[in-house]
């Protein structure tokens, strides 16, 4: 898909401040005003009654219950992959390459089902909170709702995302269909401190067994100190119930937590005082190591960022200034800096992060820049509060080898050639 | 509504505000200790819907039910509702190897079989109970399940073809690779 022809050709002539040319990341900011005439004056609108597009010749469609998307954005969909013999064990891939902002909407949040999406019926569904409490108790719906509730933005990435940054070769795909195991919501819900508060923690109590209402009964044991910090029970997603895909009507929610210890359709929490040892703690979400052991309870997305304007699929019409734009997040709080290389790697300048920068959320990164129509690669790199940087793919496979499979979190590079396409290199 | 009714509407909403910030406060001042105070409208759990409700097992064989069966009935149990998906003997299907291990964890290419990677026994009979078949989920019986797990056990050369896999022995069962697993953000 055409990016937009660029309107700022001429302004002011900006120097780069790094390779490839990049340039200052407040230009824009700066020239809000010279740009918003230049724009103005580019479009060279005449209202004229002769002029009037077909849409503007008649009423337009009646009111909708539900919105739907325009019919001419059909390329923004989650693309899908899964096992033909087992159908409900697959993926959906948020299409990041055509999205803007912070948040997914909750229609294209990615999906990952062990088996299926459960249609649960919320005036029949339960929590049960038990093992090592003082008071086992049922929850239904009708009383969730009655607790109080806080609301956070939170990206939720699953653990398989990025996945084929292993191989030997680089696929080729799009930035959602290689990264776009990841999105980001406002959840509400009830702090899961107040539940277990009301359950009564014994003493000798160390995890919590959390386990879906779906046809896999998937479960997954969670450190009691998480359950208690900053846990929540999770019931709406964007302001309305969550979706069925998304875990309707109530989901864990473990801010910065790899996605599958984030249990759709909670129904059972059982408080231990060991991990349960469960087939996706052991078998599956664990990462073999060189040396032939497992990294396990990797629980933490570390900070990792790609540029998704633009990136496969994007085309660019004609040299000039464009603003690259891209998405940045980590698991262990907030976004600190991020840098954008438009020459490989060899030259680096930061990147302007939009406010507000929350902990455990995406946050977007802009810079603009003056491609001069040449062959060249786009990189960025990101850093969070803690220090903790984006490694390089070459550092990353070197620590953990290339049969890990799972949190594979190194620099995504674009090689843009001199027709203004893209594509995935390492 | 009347201008004086309007007044008192208005003090006690004045009034209202104290409470709230009174309570914030309180909420600031027991927050280093102790979570906030939710309604407390959880209905007690008897012992007889908790039984009914779980279905986990630990590794100390904590959760598994009465039962039992060998690698010989297993593999009948597998042939009915295995195969499709995992293959003759374990492998080789659409669905994940189990058995038949070519290549070592420090092998180029790691073959991750029950027998080379799985930590726990136990974790076969959780995983089969809550999870499969997926056509038809939690419809195994608890012999079929002992069975099932005895017999990919023994295709991994892990117990023999008679050895009985009840709530006892399964978890006595030594894996190979038990020792294989490194925590990284929790607690050992």
């Amino acid at each position: 898909m055409p990016l937009p022809p660029n309107l700022f050709d001429s302004v002011d002539n900006p120097q780069p401040v790094a390779g490839g040319g990049l340039l200052d990341r407040r230009l824009f900011l700066r020239n809000s005003l010279t740009l918003g005439t230049m724009a103005l004056v580019g479009q060279d609108v005449v209202a004229s009654e002769f002029d009037r597009p077909a849409w503007m010749l008649k009423p337009g469609n009646p009111f909708s219950n539900y919105g739907q998307p325009s019919p001419h954005e059909k390329e923004s969909i989650r693309w899908i992959a899964y096992n033909p013999a087992t159908p409900g064990n697959g993926v959906s891939w948020t299409p990041l390459h055509t999205l803007a902002g912070t948040i997914t909407p909750s229609g294209l949040h990615f999906e990952r089902h062990h088996n299926g999406v459960p249609q649960i019926d919320p005036g029949q569904h339960r929590l049960l909170i038990h093992g090592l409490v003082k008071n086992p108790i049922f929850l239904g719906m009708d009383k969730l709702v009655r607790y109080p509730m806080v609301s956070r933005f939170c990206f939720i990435e699953c653990g398989g995302n990025s996945n084929t940054g292993w191989h030997e070769e680089p696929t080729l795909a799009t930035a959602g269909n290689l990264h776009g195991l990841v999105s980001c919501s406002e959840w509400t819900g009830v702090p899961l401190s107040i539940i277990l508060e009301e359950a009564g923690i014994q003493p000798t109590a160390r995890w919590l067994i959390a386990e879906g209402a779906d046809a896999a009964a998937m479960n997954i044991s969670i450190p009691l100190e998480k359950a208690m910090d900053d846990a929540f029970l999770a019931i709406y997603q964007n302001g309305e119930h969550i979706r069925p895909e998304n875990g309707y009507p109530l989901r864990l929610l473990l801010p910065g937590w790899e996605g599958v210890t984030n249990v759709k359709w909670l129904r059972r929490l059982e408080v231990a005082d060991q991990p349960a040892m469960s087939r996706n703690e052991t078998a599956k979400y664990t990462e073999l190591q060189p040396n032939g052991k497992a990294r396990q309870f990797t629980f933490i997305m570390e900070a990792k960022s790609l540029i998704t304007h633009p990136s496969p699929g994007h085309r660019l019409q004609s040299p000039g200034i464009y603003q690259i734009s891209g998405l940045a997040w980590s698991g262990r709080g907030k976004v600190k800096k991020v840098e954008v290389s438009a020459d490989g790697g060899k030259s680096w300048a930061e990147a302007e992060l939009q406010e507000p920068v929350l902990s455990k959320s995406f946050t977007r990164f802009y810079i603009p820049w003056h491609w001069d129509g040449g062959k060249t690669v786009l990189k960025s790199r990101a850093w969070d509060e803690t220090g903790a940087m984006q490694p390089e793919r070459e550092k990353l496979i070197l620590e953990r080898g290339r049969n890990g499979y799972f949190h594979y979190n190194a620099q995504v590079a674009w090689l843009l050639d001199t027709e203004g396409r893209l594509s995935h290199v390492y | 509504m009347n201008q004086s009714n309007a007044n008192n509407g208005q003090k006690r909403w004045h009034g209202k505000l104290a409470v709230f910030f009174a309570s914030l406060c309180m909420t600031v001042a027991l927050s280093d200790s102790s979570a906030a105070e939710g309604p407390r409208l959880g209905k007690p759990a008897s012992p007889e819907e908790i039984a009914a409700w779980n279905l986990t097992v630990f590794p100390d064989g904590r959760g598994l039910p009465l039962g039992h069966g060998t690698a010989a009935e297993g593999k009948l149990v597998y042939q009915s509702h295995c195969i499709g998906c995992h293959g003759a003997n374990g492998s080789g299907g659409s669905g994940d190897e189990l058995a038949a291990a070519k290549h070592g964890l420090t092998d180029a290419n790691p073959d991750k079989t029950i027998g080379t990677y799985w930590p726990y026994a136990t974790t076969l009979f959780d995983f089969v109970r809550r999870s499969m078949p997926p056509d038809a989920p939690g419809t195994l019986g608890n012999d079929q399940l002992y069975a099932v797990s005895a017999y990919l056990l023994h295709l991994n050369g892990i117990i023999t073809e008679t050895a009985e896999m009840n709530n006892i022995s399964l978890p006595k069962v030594e894996m190979p690779n038990r020792e294989g697993f490194l925590y990284v953000d929790a607690p050992k």
